[in-house]
């Protein structure tokens, strides 16, 4: 045990004396509540602290105590349907404690010990296990199997193993050198768990929302940006890809932002079902929630708390997806902190390392081949909100950002002013993953999903040339194929793309629907563009058509494909042609 | 265990620079301490410890240093956080922007003391709101409705109407909840007159005797104006969280807030961020703006309705955009609206209600609310980029259907934006929107589903659409 004094007190930074032998990232009680830190420099004699707690009323004097150990997540099964705050203490157990308002030094176990889970052994005694080995499983909630795994630095032959009731930290084995297995482990969060090996990507996430899925896909171990101002969506989009996208366990991060977002996701998501095992979404969720007006030190950990815990998820196997909302505002707990050291500043004020931690953080998604001799493959998708300053996609935290990720789905306010949503850009935004992606679409939606897509982009991109031209000489003089045009970009824009998360029907549509939906509508044009020689334009944008294609996105998803079939079939004959005369405007 | 130190007199300044004072080091001094400063006439001024140290200890003069040198000042410690004394007694009175009173009725004797800072509300005691506040005004009610336990401010630039529409909105809330609300105003640099305006309305509405008054004028000292919306909000924390009240907490205005906060930064020598306000602007602004919501199993509530100007109507300003980032939307007011002569002169386009949903739809509103107000939004947008279209290629190069969006906006702008100080019903609202969109072609109107056109839209209206 090292014990030293506070020498300073500055906002959540604390400076130390008599801290010898203590290292960077070590745990540190603060004070006499005992407020839990963490060291972050060490200069001559003296150490700073990042302290987790709000530090008004602490002195000069006060003990400083370390166990000389860096934080450790817990791990183990009981994690899923929980909600952390950033250092991973339980908030609902803190509230039953302290109240509805958190108070300082207030503790709770991150998993419950007293709690017997039914272990069912894999493995068997003799067997030789080494770390990442399965050697057993739990039911975690209905539908997911936490599986028990040799910790780090554990290995040898299993002397017993036995199915039955225990807690966390009973032994569920026995190596024949005498080392227990339990249930529960433990990680510093600040380093990445280890992996066999990374491989590629090729599977996407598949989230039902017809901008990413379509346009902008990214595949499970792949990373996406969404940096947008106030209002344009970061979080509701963050949030119907945490409900609907076809991840096994989903971590989110509520890092710096609303209360009121996270007590919506408590609130929901226990009465949504996983779309794709019909359980509570809530079961197969973990929340990290250090809103705005909690410690600054504790919201720059959130982040890799919560990365760590999906790392776990991953090593057993599993697809698991990771939502920050907002990553600008853990580079703002960096720059705060930063400030409060004095370091030199680089861009705006950030720190000079600003961009290497934003890289080491989206490092940690990939899809791996776990450790264990089953060489299952397991892997974490990193979706991260980004607040720019007014906006600005220019200022650092967008531009670093923009370097690592895989895809960017840039949020335009203009969209979300005209209450079109998802307002994602889809002339600036973009993924790097469609070569890797094609075979899977080929295989498992359509041969032509990517030509269709790609049709549909190139049309977006003839528009927006277009519209510059309307701007300078009027829509009514453009050619008759150009207007056309513009109508069936209108449709790909209000009808494919437009996707409300609040219709009962819309908020998720499913790849294969989104495929016939594009047929549709591509269909459609070219049998306009055929037309246009015998039938005049004004007769072509009058066709009753135009509303059905509106109305395609909420054709229920069970059982759309008879729907489209006798849809396309209309396409190109009855509803293509002219309504009688006065039946529409 | 100290008490020594207080009761004090510490006169070791090393130095004093702007608001703050740098103290030698004096034994057991807490962070954040409440302090009291006497200069050579012995006239008292309160402060707060920024930063204790070996070598120095900075403190942060609420009433500003003027005044202060090295040799007279004296530092007294109180060995406690800055704490309010609040009472029932507090309804119908008006304090000074550090808490004291200034109407000359006396102390107040205190139930509770609480520290101004507050704790962060766990994110898990939250309760969603849901109870949608009508506010008479048809940009709020359709298309950013305000709902009960929401932070909702308002953007505005210099010399638009913005208490205007406060004292509008909270006159409706009073109404709403009768004898039930609560008022605690935070006035933070205004001038006089705006001061007299917000009191004379409270007054008028019969909601004066339900309020608490903190005031800090555009004379008074600035930084103290630091204190000003802690107290606000401590108070109103009591009244919701212990007392059980629906409480409208209106802060005015957060600008001067936020440059107190920057002037102590900037005499502190912090590396600056954006246009010289701290780095830690934004963590600031929310564990205030944070302060409002429902807490499950407790009857109260605190509805925040800041008021925040746009130094130069400038919407990408660090205050109004961290605001921006941590409130439940925004109301902004639009100078081209007002110089039309246009109120209350909302600009729908970049406001929002995040918490809209929450409040509207069939029980609540009524069924078509959300696709009425989706679509005037559409219209809205898309005859905004028609008129500057326009103004290059005149309106011969537009179509029909283009033609009817842009009689629509102006419809749109001089009679739904355009009410002035009538408070119209929910049913007045949301007729006189569909009553604008019957005058666009069925066909323009894709935000709208044709059971709510059927229903709702007027057979005069139909016709004219068929027309
Ligand atoms: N996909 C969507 N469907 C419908 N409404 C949306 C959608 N995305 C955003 N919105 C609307 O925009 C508002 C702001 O979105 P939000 O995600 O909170 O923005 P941000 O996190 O970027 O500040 C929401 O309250 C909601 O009304
Ligand atoms: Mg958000």
């Amino acid at each position: 045990m090292i014990q030293g004094q506070i020498s300073r007190i500055s906002g959540p930074v604390v400076q130390a004396k008599g801290m010898e032998g203590i290292k960077i990232r070590d745990l540190v009680e603060v004070g006499e509540l005992g407020l839990i830190g963490e060291v972050i420099e060490i200069k001559g004699d003296a150490v700073s602290v990042q302290v987790y707690e709000d530090t008004d009323g602490l002195k000069v004097g006060e003990p400083v105590k370390s166990e000389a150990k860096p934080f450790l997540v817990q791990l183990g099964p009981g994690l899923l349907g929980s909600i952390y705050d950033g250092i991973q203490r339980p908030l609902e157990i803190i509230r039953e404690q302290s109240g509805s308002f958190i108070q300082r030094g207030a503790t709770g176990e991150p998993l419950q010990t007293k709690k017997a889970w039914h272990f069912v052994p894999v493995a068997k005694a003799g067997d030789a296990v080494g770390v990442g080995d399965v050697v057993g499983t739990v039911q975690e909630g209905p539908t997911i199997q936490h599986k028990i795994l040799v910790p780090e630095g554990v290995s040898g032959r299993i002397a017993s193993i036995r199915e039955g009731d225990y807690t966390i930290t009973q032994p569920v084995a026995r190596l024949e050198n005498g080392d227990p297995i339990m249930m529960v482990q433990v990680w510093p969060i600040r380093q990445a768990r280890r992996y066999a090996e990374k491989v590629a990507t090729g599977i996407p996430l598949i989230t039902g929302q017809r901008i990413f899925d379509t346009f902008f896909p990214v595949p499970k171990g792949g990373s996406a940006i969404i940096p947008g101002p106030f209002g344009s969506g970061k979080t509701v989009s963050q949030q119907a890809l945490a409900k609907w996208s076809d991840a096994t366990v989903v971590i989110y991060v509520g890092c710096g932002e609303r209360g009121n977002e996270m007590t919506e996701v408590l609130t929901e998501f226990p009465h949504l079902e996983d779309p794709n095992t019909g359980a509570p979404l809530m079961n197969r969720t973990i929340l990290i929630a250090n809103t705005s007006n909690m410690p600054v030190a504790a919201r720059e950990t959130s982040i890799y708390t919560g990365i760590t815990l999906a790392e776990y998820y991953r090593d057993m196997g599993y697809d698991v997806a990771l939502f920050a909302d907002s990553t600008s505002r853990w580079a703002e707990a960096l720059r705060e902190i930063s400030g409060r050291l004095e370091e030199m500043p680089g861009e705006e004020g950030y720190p000079t390392y600003l961009a290497s931690r934003i890289a080491e953080f989206y490092e940690r998604s990939g899809r791996v081949v776990c450790l264990g001799q089953d060489r299952r493959q397991g892997s974490v998708t990193v979706i991260g909100a980004v607040s720019p300053p007014g906006g600005d996609f220019s200022e650092p935290v967008t531009q670093n950002s923009l370097r690592i990720a895989g895809a960017f789905w840039g949020l335009d306010a203009r969209l979300a002013y005209s209450r079109h949503f998802p307002a994602i850009n889809w002339l600036t935004s973009y993924t790097l993953y469609l070569d890797a992606l094609r075979e899977w679409f080929t295989k498992e939606v359509a041969t032509d999903f990517l030509d269709l897509r790609t049709e549909m982009v190139d049309i977006l991109q003839r528009e927006d040339e277009l519209r510059k031209i309307v701007q300078l000489v009027g829509r009514e003089s453009l050619s008759e194929p150009d207007k056309l045009l513009l109508d069936v970009a209108r449709t790909i824009r209000e009808d494919f793309l437009r996707q409300s998360a609040f219709h009962e029907v819309d908020a998720y549509c499913p790849s294969k629907k989104q495929y016939y939906m594009m047929r549709a509508i591509l269909a459609f044009y070219h049998q306009c563009q055929t037309r246009l020689g015998t039938m005049p334009y004004d007769e072509i944008a009058a066709l009753p058509a135009w509303e059905e294609l509106s109305k395609m996105r909420y054709l229920p998803n069970d059982n759309f494909e008879a729907d489209f079939e006798s849809l396309l079939g209309r396409l190109t004959a009855g509803a293509a042609e002219p309504a009688p005369a006065g039946a529409r405007s | 265990m100290a008490t020594g130190l207080y009761g004090k007199a510490y006169r070791k300044i090393q130095d004093i620079k702007g608001p703050l004072i740098f103290l030698e080091p004096v034994k057991d001094v807490r962070y954040g301490e409440r302090v009291t400063i006497t200069d050579s006439q012995d006239h008292s001024k309160g402060g707060q410890v920024l930063d204790v140290g070996e070598r120095a200890i900075v403190i942060q003069v609420f009433e500003g240093s003027d005044g202060l040198d090295k040799k007279a000042t004296a530092v007294f410690f109180t060995g406690d956080v800055v704490k309010l004394g609040l009472s029932e007694d507090m309804l119908g009175r008006v304090f000074d922007g550090s808490g004291k009173p200034a109407d000359g009725l006396g102390d107040v004797y205190p139930e509770a003391e609480l520290p101004i800072n507050g704790s962060p509300l766990n994110p898990v005691a939250r309760r969603q709101p849901f109870e949608w506040i009508q506010t008479g005004i048809s940009a709020i009610d359709i298309m950013n409705t305000l709902v009960k336990g929401q932070k909702l401010p308002i953007f505005t630039g210099a010399g638009l109407p913005a208490n205007r529409v406060a004292v509008q909105i909270a006159r409706q809330v009073i109404r709403q909840s009768g004898e039930e609300l609560i008022v605690v105003f935070a006035g933070m640099g205004i001038t006089s007159r705006e001061y007299s305006y917000f009191y004379r309305e409270f007054q008028e509405s019969g909601a004066l005797a339900n309020s608490v008054l903190f005031l800090n004028l555009a004379d008074d000292p600035t930084i103290e104006r630091i204190l000003t919306p802690r107290l606000a909000l401590t108070t109103a924390e009591y009244f919701a969280f212990t007392k059980g009240r629906d409480v409208l907490v209106i802060m005015t205005d957060m600008l001067n807030y936020a440059n107190a906060l920057r002037e102590i930064s900037s005499a502190r020598e912090e590396i600056p961020g954006r246009r010289g306000y701290p780095g830690y602007l934004y963590t600031d602004l929310a564990t205030n703006y944070e302060r409002a919501g429902i807490v499950k199993g407790q009857r109260g509530s605190i509805t925040q309705l800041p008021i925040v100007t746009m130094p130069n109507d400038d919407i990408t300003h660090p205050v109004i955009d961290l605001t921006g980032y941590i409130t439940e939307g925004q109301i902004i007011l639009a100078r081209e609206l007002d110089r039309k002569g246009y109120y209350p002169p909302i600009n729908p386009l970049p406001s929002l209600s995040r918490l809209m949903n929450l409040g509207i739809g069939s029980d609540k509103t009524r069924e078509d609310h959300k696709q009425l107000s989706d679509q005037l939004y559409a219209l809205y947008a898309q005859g905004k980029d028609l008129e500057k279209l326009t103004a290059i290629i005149g309106s011969e190069g537009l179509g029909a259907a283009e033609k009817q969006i842009i009689d629509f906006t102006t419809r749109f702008e001089s009679e739904y934006i355009n009410q002035g100080d009538q408070p119209r019903s929910l049913e007045e609202s949301l007729a006189l929107g569909w009553d604008l969109l019957s005058g666009v072609a069925r066909g323009e109107l894709r935000r709208v589903e044709d059971k709510y056109v059927d229903k709702y839209m007027t057979k005069r209206a139909a016709r004219a659409a068929g027309d």
